[in-house]
């Protein structure tokens, strides 16, 4: 195992119910690394992805971070790593800055609100920041959703289909804002259906699941 | 940890202020069902004081069934479940101050609400002030048991009807402590025991309930 390999899975099965979706599983993650994890619908990319949170117990197989398996280290872990899936974590009822104060709350943080309010703008969503999230768009809400995860200053983003709902201006934004992450030592681990334009990131691509997909960009 | 508390607290404390609508139904539901029963046995003041302690009692675990389906299941639909469990901090405390929120909620009201009821039922002031008393040490464990059944019944079809089912017999001990400690009161005997287990019964559930609720709320998300 190389030593900058941050996280690293060993062996690892999924079942969900009877089905076994993959079994022997290995790849690593170093610092400034992005793992595009690609296949078709149903093959498990998302079950994948909630292992590695450690929502979801494997099968059979080790997730470790930092050397050290996810669950022996939860709290370290869970602090440096942040998770956004299908569903935003977007509360209707509450405004984009409640939102975000909440989101690092919960996170036993401290909340700053300058910064808050600076990423929410730079997100396009300057004119919404006194409306409740229930009025905004699919996807405003998923443009929260992404500045609690700019927010939280996560070292590895685990990301479930991103950029689902959002127009092209918000693609672009977001492929810088992963190359930022990365260039700055971060990592990633993302599944996406669309072609992503990543120009000088190290990307590895995982295909999970047994049917074939055509290369992306 | 102790900002994690807090926060968990203001988030449902804010969420449950910009949605009166579903707070208001839990209480008006507490007036009614304990004013349905004056109308259905009649309205003699020595048979309403013998039932009265028992009909505040059930009526006041029913309100408080019914709004604990909700006590997850709101942030498991939007995603921020997840998000709050993959927390660095331990997801006991986020139970606890659910928990704790949802006696705050949906708790404190009854307590408001059932000294006026109370004389509906022709108890004494004695009789009031235990009822008080017993519902302050009471209503906790149902909030805390309840957040236990909430967690294990997360995401699961008509998960309401099956947590009412699940939870109802653990709140019998709170049940027969709380009412008894009233019935004492009306019957001369004193409340000081019924009180004093009704007291052991909340330490209990404090301290394992939040951990079943936590080992459930996992393999309830997986």
């Amino acid at each position: 195992m190389p030593d900058d390999a941050l996280l690293s899975v060993h062996d690892l099965a999924c079942a969900r119910g009877e089905r076994l979706l993959f079994k022997d599983m290995n790849f690593t993650v170093g610092a400034g690394e992005l793992l595009l994890v690609q296949g078709g619908n149903g093959q498990g990319k998302t079950s994948l992805l909630r292992l590695l949170t450690g929502l979801a117990r494997p099968e059979a197989g080790e997730i470790r971070w930092r050397g050290e398996p996810i669950g022996k280290c939860r709290d370290l872990f869970h602090a440096e790593m942040i998770y956004l899936g299908h569903a935003n974590g977007v509360k209707d009822d509450l405004d984009p800055i409640e939102n975000l104060r909440f989101a690092e709350g919960l996170q036993g943080r401290a909340f700053e609100r300058e910064r808050a309010i600076d990423l929410l703008q730079r997100l396009g969503l300057s004119r919404c920041l006194d409306l409740p999230c229930r009025v905004l768009s699919f996807g405003q809400r998923r443009r929260v959703a992404l500045s609690a995860l700019l927010l939280a200053d996560a070292k590895l983003w685990i990301l479930d289909e991103p950029l689902t709902g959002l127009d092209v201006h918000a693609v672009a934004l977001m492929e810088g804002l992963i190359r930022d992450h990365l260039a700055a030592g971060g990592m990633a681990v993302a599944t996406t259906h669309q072609a992503l334009n990543l120009e000088g990131v190290k990307v590895q691509r995982l295909l999970v699941g047994n049917v074939a997909i055509p290369e992306m960009a | 940890m102790g900002r994690f508390l807090l926060a968990v607290l203001r988030r449902d404390l804010t969420l449950a202020a910009r949605r009166r609508g579903d707070w208001l139904i839990a209480q008006f539901f507490f007036v009614m069902v304990a004013s349905l029963f004056p109308l259905g046995v009649g309205p003699e003041p020595n048979m309403l004081a013998r039932i009265g302690p028992g009909v505040l009692w059930v009526a006041a675990t029913l309100a408080s069934l019914l709004s604990l389906s909700r006590l997850f299941s709101d942030d498991h639909h939007d995603g921020s479940l997840e998000h709050m469990v993959l927390s660095p901090e331990p997801t006991v405390l986020l139970v606890l101050g659910k928990s704790l929120a949802h006696w705050l909620i949906y708790g404190i009201p009854l307590l408001l609400i059932a000294p006026v009821l109370g004389i509906q039922f022709n108890l004494s002031w004695e009789a009031i002030f235990i009822l008080e008393i017993s519902l302050l040490l009471g209503t906790p464990i149902l909030s805390l048991l309840g957040g236990v059944g909430a967690a294990l019944t997360l995401g699961l079809r008509g998960g309401g009807v099956l947590l009412t089912l699940l939870i109802l017999p653990l709140y019998i001990p709170a049940l027969i402590f709380g009412a008894g400690a009233v019935d004492g009161v009306v019957a001369g005997t004193g409340a000081q025991a019924h009180l004093s287990l009704l007291g052991a019964f909340l330490v209990l559930s404090l301290m394992i309930a939040p951990w079943i609720a936590a080992a459930a709320l996992r393999v309830s998300l997986e």
